[in-house]
């Protein structure tokens, strides 16, 4: 909402306040000023000028030379403008003068005659091109024939004007009005407002004899008021009904358009001017569209309607979406001598659905939306019609055809001292409440410190306690609550056993040197059928796609964090960051379908993804690539952190090298995916090699136990028995440590692969692996026959499980 | 005999003098102090002495021997201190050279303040609470006093997934969850950050995706000073001892009273500044008192119970406390950015 201050003083006081102290005021006490703005802040020395004379200028084809009276001289001045004449009253820059954007005016010669000044087109004069009327768009504005000479055209142009934007929250739509506003002025500032004066005179004509109106549905339009304005000459409004409505953001039109547009911003009541003899019925009737039923508005679109739309209809046909944009077919034209006005109220909920339908909001479509005051609808109407008379030249007949099932009751809220005080924690008094409600000018009655307030029918949004709560306390004003701490019972903060794993878990791959990541959690379709974990896969999930994406990148929920979370290294290398290592601890989202209307599983993944230099020290020749133990060193931390026990295996899984995969499990389930990306998926984000690791967060932070128990520190030795096995070159590792481990009986603590040899000195197709094995009893020393056995033990069942003989 | 031994400890002690190595010293060691050696023969022949001389001679050449011993040792250890300054001299490296770097990572920004404001609170006795992404129309709008067709919709342009199943546009669902799971007669403080989406389009100021974090505080007796008092106390931990906040007017659907809440620009200490548009005020949160509807729809009876709730945008903040320039940054994770905001 434009506020122009010129504008707001007729209604309320407001000489005493810079502009700047103002909107601080009204920003403090409720609605934010998001601007203040002057139309032409340097307009100067800028006159209205009488053309005496406009001859072709000697020496140039397109200039005019031209005698200009300004009241107390005569200025030689050439102008260019295609549209300048004798006889007009136009706006003259005289030498001196500043226009806006800095420019100024002194004595010149062009092409060899003095020129003394400069005739002004409104562009010029620092009016925006898009309020400036289409007659004086390529040239110079042209005053009515009765202005004053000389009158600075600041004044009349209201060039001075200051315009205060503000930015009105939904609740308080009774600011999209100039009276709203000045309410909360005069509120703010404790004055009074000035009400216009809706009297107009009447004719013989009776408005009965013109129409009949009729409203199918009084829930949806409790009130609809028809005036009839004959003898209509349609005209240019006065300039400062146009100044305003430029200040408004409006562009003017015509007399009777800029009239309800004028009385819409003054009271926040949208109206609507037909062509009586266009509706040609005598009819009106309200009703609800058919569906499929076609009308064009006045912005000439042809609109198709869905059914639920309020029509304003002349008994045959729509000549008018209710509430939103009037029809062409009834449209105002420079040919219009009788008017049929509309002033009337339509529910908010119709309105807000048809302008989202046909996705059209204008200023009438936008209050109604919100709420208009009910007690405001007939004055809007009669204001409208004094004006048609005064400025359109209009005789208006006796009478309104009206509707009426409108409620205008205004609420009662009950009130009292203490309680506004037990509220905000402050110590106000029963004068000071009644004081601020006097101000607000809500009506009220008072026994000692209870109160009964009337809310004015504007204030739509208040309705309860609090709501009258609020506006206590933002004229009292808020820097004048107290800072208090709360009073009741105390607890303790903190964080649960998995926000607290959750954050340990970042912790630990910090320090392992990754780097915490954040990424898009919607995604493309295509993205989601990447990467995807094989036991989230086996579930048969699928990714939950929006109703209306804004983008084809991002139209999906992820199922996987890998897809984005590769794209970031992807991103970072196309920029000469070649070593990278990031993980990202977030939620993906599983559903059973992709439409879906249930909400899907959301669950939290830990994802990793790492590409180039794993450890660099140029100067030492120290380089080495990130490899699968990297990754998967990091991941068996992960575990560690739980207190939990990973197991590997060799996996086919899409998107992975085939032969550096393994699927991670924990107590026989599949918990995620830990690998080298397969060279096809690296090539498509135009990485080199690049390992990943995918987990189930959620999963394994649900396995924690809380409490481990106390294991006895070790007072005893421990032994240990290296084994060099030979085995097959295909033979897992770690399923002949798993062997090792369960054959070696309880006291085998811990067994460690120390090398790893293939080649030389080796039967071709076999390979050796040596492992350390750790015996120990906390409570006593182990015998020499006792680890013996244990070793014969483990010999025979790595023989039988895996051929595996001792290296000689 | 005395002449001899006399003469032989002037003579070894000489060549202990002459030694420059450890192996020569030993030569020598062997060649005085050994069991062929000429005080051992000395010793031999004392047999031939007469019974008072032998003690007398017995005691010089132990005492002859001993000094050799000792100058043997003291020579030995000079040598000793000599090869080992050598050594080290060797082994002297250019410590100017770089050292080699400890591989860390960091976390992500959002996280560092997500955390950092965790813990203010957990200190003020709140608990943090999580809740669903994917949100129901109820839980987003409808229990938060946002009715369908209610004009505050449009504050929000929201990405649906069906008519009644969306992408949380606030984490204020999950007070309203919350407010549930107590009961209606249990006090609760909570705080809860999270990730929600709007339908914007991304540029330097807005995104699709975004992070919040809102509080919630309910209990007898709540005020609105006690608002006033809390994010005070908030800003000044997060934002530096000497700030100051004001409130002003402004609207939620869930809270009445409802304000904004600004705190003293940090650029300019109030002053007037580009930062702060001039005004000395920058705007870091949203806050008010819980909507008596919002309250009764949750099974709390607005009689007995009050409370407050106010929310920020995490990006807003970090923004504001670290002068990022783009939200975008948040999310494009180039390294460069990451790795600004932590030390590696």
């Amino acid at each position: 909402m434009f506020v122009s201050l010129n504008w707001l003083k007729q209604y309320v006081n407001i000489d005493n306040i810079t502009p700047e102290e103002l909107a601080e005021r009204i920003t403090r006490s409720g609605i934010e000023v998001e601007g203040i703005e002057r139309i032409a802040p340097e307009s100067t020395n800028v006159v209205v000028g009488y053309v005496e004379s406009c001859e072709q200028h000697p020496n140039a084809d397109k200039l005019n030379l031209c005698q200009i009276n300004v009241g107390t001289e005569t200025y030689q001045i050439i102008c260019g403008a295609p549209n300048i004449a004798q006889g007009q009253k136009i706006a003259a820059a005289l030498p001196g003068a500043r226009l806006p954007g800095g420019m100024k005016i002194k004595k010149a010669k062009l092409r060899g005659v003095e020129s003394n000044g400069m005739v002004c087109s409104l562009q010029e004069l620092g009016i925006d091109e898009k309020f400036v009327p289409k007659e004086f768009a390529e040239g110079i504005f042209v005053f009515p024939e009765d202005t004053e000479v000389g009158t600075p055209v600041a004044e009349l142009l209201n060039l001075d004007d200051v315009i205060l934007e503000l930015g009105l929250t939904p609740n308080r739509a009774d600011a999209m009005s100039m009276l709203g506003v000045a309410y909360e002025v005069a509120a703010i500032l404790n004055k009074e407002v000035n009400l216009p004066d809706e009297a107009y005179p009447t004719s013989d004509s009776k408005a009965a004899d013109f129409v009949q109106v009729k409203v199918e549905d009084g829930e949806l339009n409790p009130y609809y008021g028809a005036y009839v304005i004959e003898n209509v000459k349609i005209a240019p409004s006065p300039l400062w009904m146009r100044n305003y409505l430029i200040a408004a953001g409006i562009r003017p039109i015509n007399n009777v358009v800029d009239i309800t547009n004028y009385v819409l911003l003054v009271y926040g009541q949208p109206l609507h001017a037909f062509d009586y003899d266009k509706v040609a019925t005598k009819e009106i009737i309200v009703r609800t569209a058919n569906e499929g039923e076609t009308m064009q508005t006045l912005d000439d679109q042809e609109r198709t309607l869905k059914g639920d739309e309020l029509v304003i209809t002349n008994g045959k046909e729509p000549i008018a979406l209710a509430g939103v944009m009037g029809g062409a077919n009834s449209e105002v034209s420079n040919q219009t001598t009788t008017v049929l006005l509309e002033a009337a109220y339509f529910d908010s909920r119709a309105i807000r659905r048809s302008s989202k339908h046909h996705n059209l909001r204008s200023e009438a479509s936008s209050r109604y939306e919100k709420g208009i005051d009910p007690n405001r609808v007939k004055k809007a109407g009669a204001y409208a019609a004094r004006l048609l008379a005064e400025y359109a030249g209009g005789t208006v007949a006796e009478g309104v055809v009206e509707f009426d099932e409108l409620d205008r009751q205004e609420k009662k809220v009950e009130l009292d001292t203490t309680s506004v005080n037990a509220r905000l924690g402050t110590a106000i008094s029963d004068e000071e409440i009644a004081s601020i409600l006097t101000r607000l000018q809500f009506h009220f009655e008072q026994t000692n410190s209870q109160f009964t307030v009337s809310i004015p029918t504007r204030r739509g949004d208040i309705s309860l306690f609090e709501d009258m709560l609020e506006e206590i306390a933002r004229i009292y004003g808020y820097d004048n609550i107290p800072y208090t701490l709360p009073e009741g019972e105390a607890f303790a903060g903190k964080l649960t056993t998995k926000q607290y794993l959750k954050r340990q878990l970042k912790q630990y791959l910090q320090g392992a040197g990754l780097m915490e990541t954040i990424t898009y959690s919607l995604t493309s379709k295509a993205r989601t059928e990447m990467l995807v974990s094989p036991e989230v896969k086996e579930q048969s999930v699928h990714a939950v796609a929006l109703k209306m994406p804004m983008s084809e990148e991002h139209s999906h929920l992820r199922i996987s964090l890998l897809p984005e979370l590769v794209d970031t290294l992807s991103y970072n290398v196309a920029r000469k960051q070649d070593n990278l290592g990031y993980f990202e601890f977030g939620r993906v989202f599983l559903s059973e379908e992709e439409q879906t209307t249930e909400q899907p599983t959301e669950t939290a993944r830990l994802a990793g993804a790492i590409t180039g230099m794993w450890m660099e020290q140029p100067w030492q020749q120290e380089k080495k690539p990130v490899d699968f133990y990297v990754v998967k060193g990091i991941v068996e931390g992960i575990f560690a952190q739980l207190d939990l026990e990973p197991a590997f295996q060799q996996a086919q899984v899409d998107g992975y090298h085939p032969g550096r995969t393994a699927t991670v499990s924990h107590n026989g389930r599949a918990v995620g995916v830990v690998g080298q990306l397969h060279p096809t998926v690296q090539k498509a984000y135009d990485l080199k090699e690049t390992y990943v690791f995918d987990l189930d967060a959620a999963y394994l932070m649900d396995q924690y136990k809380e409490e481990p128990s106390f294991r006895t520190v070790p007072r005893h030795p421990s032994v240990t028995r290296d084994i060099a096995l030979v085995v097959d070159e295909t033979a897992h590792a770690g399923d002949i440590q798993r062997t090792i481990k369960e054959s070696g009986g309880e006291l085998v603590q811990q067994v460690q692969i120390f090398d790893v040899y293939q080649g030389e000195h080796m039967e071709t197709g076999k390979k050796s692996i040596a492992y350390t094995v750790l015996y120990q009893d906390p409570t006593r020393t182990l015998t020499d026959e006792e680890v013996e056995a244990s070793y014969n033990s483990i010999m025979e069942a790595v023989k039988a499980v895996h051929g595996a003989e001792l290296r000689s | 005999m005395r002449e001899k031994l006399e003469a032989l400890q002037a003579e070894a002690i000489e060549k202990v003098q002459q030694a420059d190595n450890l192996q020569s010293l030993q030569d020598v060691r062997v060649a005085y102090l050994g069991k062929k050696g000429p005080i051992t023969e000395v010793l031999r022949g004392m047999g031939k002495l007469s019974p008072e001389e032998r003690p007398v001679i017995g005691e010089l050449a132990n005492k002859v021997r001993e000094a050799i011993a000792t100058a043997l040792d003291n020579k030995k250890n000079l040598l000793e201190e000599a090869a080992l300054n050598e050594q080290l001299q060797k082994e002297a490296i250019d410590v100017t050279l770089p050292g080699r770097p400890v591989k860390t990572g960091g976390p992500h920004l959002l996280t560092s303040i997500i955390e950092e404001v965790e813990d203010l609170f957990l200190g003020m006795g709140f608990e943090i609470k999580e809740g669903p992404e994917v949100e129901t129309d109820y839980f987003n709008f409808e229990a938060l006093n946002l009715p369908q067709d209610h004009p505050a919709r449009d504050m929000q342009d929201t990405f649906y997934i069906t008519d009644h199943l969306l992408l949380r546009t606030q984490t204020s669902p999950v007070q309203a969850r919350t407010m549930r799971e107590y009961n209606g007669d249990k006090a609760i403080k909570m705080i809860c950050p999270g990730i929600v989406y709007r339908r914007d389009s991304d540029d330097a100021t807005h995104s699709h995706q975004f992070t919040q974090i809102e509080g919630l505080l309910i209990d007898k007796n709540v005020r609105m000073s006690d608002l006033k008092g809390v994010l005070l106390e908030f800003s000044r931990k997060l934002f530096g001892a000497d700030r100051e906040i004001r409130l002003r007017p402004s609207f939620f659907p869930f809270t009445e009273p409802s304000v904004e809440v600004d705190v003293t620009c940090k650029v300019c200490d109030g002053k007037g500044c580009n930062v702060c548009k001039h005004t000395g005020w920058i705007e870091i949160l949203g806050a008010g008192m819980v909507h008596s509807n919002v309250l009764r729809m949750s099974g709390y009876d607005p009689e007995e119970y009050s409370g407050f709730a106010f929310g920020m945008g995490v990006e807003r903040i970090a923004m504001l406390k670290y002068g990022v320039d783009d939200i975008r940054h948040f999310y494009t994770n180039d390294v460069r950015f990451l790795s600004q905001y932590h030390k590696a």
